[in-house]
């Protein structure tokens, strides 16, 4: 097909990035978002991106990058497509240094690099603490551009619902939502991309902004797409709690020298800046004197709970601890992490160069997602995924800093991909086949049962009932009895969900309709995790059984694969062995020097 | 109802064709609450104080974080981000309306698609060769990047562009975030090579000119933007361009 038309779906790092690669190839996008994509979730990453560019003279290699991000992932990862990333990680930096991104310098004039957690090396290049933003929105530019030139068509504002299947469950195209007129619409495409990000909402509260529903995966999952590793969910160890949401509290915090750290008094009334270090338990660098306060995501959030919940050490018996930066002086908080500060000032109301900050474990990034191959292919023909959406590149656990340049590097993997598959292509995309009509069809009629459903149930109700229960039972520590009745729970809301009653019936931009058919999926796709953290009977990354403590290779070195059963309206499971052709999988400790 | 409560009053739009109406409300205070979370809580149970049955409210938001621009109001009458409002800092009943210069969506969402059109036709971006591998950026000072770092932090709440006496239908001002962006990628190294047309740009209707130096942008601007520092440099930026066109022509 001499000029493929490709539908990006989601406006994120990832999805610009497969935008622009299209566009720079010659192709013709149809961009799809919920929200301005300016807008997008990616503008809440904080601390930086991961590239091994050896610019502090340490010696740091992109095989140093690669066997960081796989050991952090505990060997979940398939390793030939994280060495890609890894190899191409200095060069995205580059390309996004020549789009104009604020890197903080060098007084050289060169790009300045900070340590992040599970390495030992400088290798996180940084704009401030608003990295992701700056990131986003220089992509965001090069896409007006390409739009301005006629390139691209956005639709914001609009929902992606479903892809439209012909005969032989090839993707021909996509339904979606206006979510202001409410209109339901196909869209014809000869290959699609979802770029649709992160999944927080399934867990009430999480750092994740309010699009992060996961409702595009799951719509695909339920379609038929595999979905992979869906039980491995990191938990970041510093978030600020709050009433609407768990704020971020960036891991640069510590790449700058910031502790973490708990009286060593059970509830000690003194005022943080008057306790003397001789009574302070800075249990990081106790514990894990190689790392100290760098250790992974998962490492430090155990860590945590534990101080709080068997030590019972957290500040003033609260599920807290401190998060200490004030011994680093104000010039240079300032220019490396004003922004976060300032998200602490604003919410919290205290200044952290003058108060430590009390921070506590949120749900922050899933590393499972759709299953995709080494060429961001899912399994169903024409789609194809990037970004936090797939599960490729991180495994059991995610290191700081590498999902920006996992983002971008699937993007980029992602867009040139679907064009060759789309040249490929025997016809164009048959718009008369019925095939869109029937899809269109099947979406009006979801929406006018929910519509007329005249039950008792608020469906944001549902959702906080569903957020508690995942939040206890799927995050930090697993238990299979408490898992299996979480997925109970599950089954129990599904049915509720039959009984909802919309408050507003209107048909113009009615939220509330759009929230409900968000969290029928995001509900469908809560069981996929739970039951997938059931089945894994072991320890590894971030999953974590009390009752399974070893990470097993002999059953469980193995990626976790969901399918949808539509008759039984539940999730099936298989087993794939994981590529460790490069670096042999050997047992993984931050205490130590690796 | 709970010993603490919180009031608001809220503006209420079912669409642009219909006339707007306030429907109050009585919630049970929480810590930490602010204007987002107080309508999460609404949308959970939507009565109104006097008991009525309502509908939740419709507002833009997305990462209340105060980074992705999308929440912006009028909160007791001023333009701010609902997100990082924070319910006791504010006198009760609380008001809240939806941005007075921009289409209206439904209850506090607006369209503010104006912005991007403008950095359109600013053409605010770098104009990079391709996305293949050119190697590493220009080199700049730590100085430069602290100039422009500030610059860059512009979410797009629109809220300078709101609070702007001149920025109405009749002068089409195009307001001083896109002048700001303008400020930015004309001292960019790089992007320096689109100068003159984002400076032309700048001329025409609704162009830089229609400034009136009231100042309400800077004071505003929820990211502390020096709004007008960036008016004055392309200001004067302009003024150099309009006397090269005249020696050119």
């Amino acid at each position: 097909m001499a000029n493929p038309k490709i539908i990006v779906v989601g406006g994120g790092l990832a999805g610009l990035s497969a935008v622009i690669k299209i566009a720079e190839a010659g192709g013709n996008v149809d961009l799809f978002s919920i929200v301005p994509v300016k807008r997008s979730h990616s503008v809440c990453a904080q601390g930086g991106i991961n590239a091994a560019k050896n610019l502090k003279g340490e010696g740091d290699t992109t095989a140093q990058h690669l066997d960081d991000t796989v050991y952090g992932g505990d060997f979940l990862g398939n390793q030939p497509p994280i060495k890609e990333m890894c190899d191409a990680a200095p060069a995205i930096i580059d390309l996004l240094d020549r789009m104009g991104v604020p890197f903080n310098r060098t007084p050289e004039g060169l790009l300045d690099f900070r340590r992040f957690g599970g390495t030992l090396y400088h290798r996180t290049a940084f704009a401030g603490a608003t990295t992701g933003q700056q990131l986003l929105y220089a992509l965001d530019e090069q896409v007006r551009r390409y739009e301005s030139e006629g390139r691209v068509t956005k639709y914001e504002h609009w929902e992606f619902l479903s892809s439209v299947l012909d005969g032989n469950r090839v993707c021909r195209g996509i339904c979606a939502m206006n979510l202001r007129t409410m209109e339901v619409r196909t869209f014809p495409c000869d290959a699609l991309i979802v770029a649709t990000g992160g999944i927080g909402a399934i867990f009430g509260k999480s750092t994740n902004s309010v699009v992060c529903t996961g409702s595009a995966q799951s719509a695909l999952y339920q379609q038929g797409a595999y979905y992979a590793n869906g039980e491995f969910i990191q938990v970041h160890p510093t978030s600020i709690p709050g009433e609407d949401k768990l704020r971020l509290m960036s891991e640069s915090a510590r790449g700058e020298g910031g502790r973490v750290w708990v009286p060593k008094q059970k509830n000690d009334k003194r005022d943080p800046r008057t306790i003397p270090d001789s009574d302070r338990f800075y249990f990081l660098e106790e514990w894990y004197p190689k790392y100290g306060n760098l250790v992974p995501r998962d490492v430090a959030t155990r860590a945590i709970h534990k101080i709080v919940y068997e030590n019972d050490l957290g500040i003033d018996g609260q599920p807290m601890v401190y998060l200490d930066l004030t011994h680093i002086d104000r010039h240079t908080l300032d220019r490396k992490l004003e922004g976060i500060l300032e998200i602490y000032e604003k919410f919290v109301g205290d200044d952290p160069r003058e108060h430590p900050m009390k921070i506590f474990p949120g749900m922050h990034y899933t590393m499972g997602g759709l299953w995709v191959d080494f060429k961001q292919a899912t399994s169903i023909p024409g789609v194809f995924a990037a970004g936090e959406c797939e599960y490729q590149y991180h495994g059991a656990n995610r290191l700081g800093a590498n999902s920006l340049v996992s983002c971008i590097f699937g993007g980029f993997m992602a867009g040139p991909e679907a064009v060759r598959y789309a040249k490929g292509l025997q016809k164009a995309a048959p718009e008369n086949n019925g095939y869109f009509e029937a899809e269109r069809k099947r979406q009006e009629e979801i929406n006018s049962r929910l519509m007329t459903s005249s039950g008792s149930e608020n469906p944001f109700r549902l959702w906080r009932e569903l957020g508690d229960i995942m939040t206890r039972n799927v995050t930090v520590i697993r238990y299979n009895k408490n898992l299996e009745d979480t997925d109970k729970k599950i089954v129990e809301l599904l049915d509720r969900f039959r009984n909802i009653n919309l408050s507003d019936k209107g048909a113009w931009a009615n939220t509330s309709f759009i929230f409900s058919r968000q969290l029928y999926n995001m509900l469908q796709l809560a069981r996929v995790i739970t039951q997938g953290a059931a089945r894994r009977d072991e320890s590894r990354g971030a999953h974590y059984k009390p009752d399974f403590p070893e990470r097993d290779d002999a059953k469980f070195l193995k990626t976790t694969k969901a399918y949808f059963a539509p008759d039984a309206d539940e999730p099936r499971f298989e087993w794939e062995s994981v590529d460790t052709s490069i670096i042999k999988p050997r047992p993984r400790r931050y205490d130590m020097a690796k | 109802m709970p010993e603490k409560t919180v009031k608001l009053k809220i503006k209420r739009q079912a669409s642009p064709n219909v006339e707007p109406h306030w429907d109050e409300f009585e919630i049970p205070w929480k810590s930490g609450m602010n204007v987002i979370s107080a309508m999460m809580d609404i949308a959970t149970n939507p009565v109104t104080k006097d008991g009525q049955q309502t509908t939740p409210i419709a507002y833009d938001s997305n990462c209340l974080e105060e980074i992705c621009g999308s929440c912006a109001m009028l909160i007791n009458g001023k333009a701010r981000m609902a997100c990082s409002a924070l319910v006791d800092r504010f006198e009760q009943p609380i008001t809240v309306e939806p941005l007075s210069k921009f289409p209206l969506v439904r209850d506090l969402s607006v369209d503010r698609s104006v912005l991007f059109e403008n950095l359109k036709a600013v053409k605010a971006w770098v104009p990079v060769d391709g996305t293949y591998d050119l190697g590493s950026g220009p080199r700049m000072t730590p100085q430069q990047q602290e100039q422009n770092y500030p610059l860059s932090n512009c979410i797009s709440c629109t809220i300078c562009m709101e609070v702007c006496p001149q920025f109405n239908e009749e002068t089409n001002f195009v307001g001083a975030a896109t002048i700001s962006q303008v400020a930015l990628f004309n001292d960019h190294p790089t992007g320096a090579v689109l100068k003159e047309e984002r400076l032309h740009a700048l001329m025409g209707d609704g162009g830089i000119h229609e400034c009136g130096y009231a100042q309400n942008c800077v004071e505003s601007c929820p990211k502390e933007i020096p709004l007008t520092r960036s008016i004055s440099r392309v200001a004067g930026q302009v003024m150099v361009q309009s006397i090269k066109d005249i020696f050119s022509s």
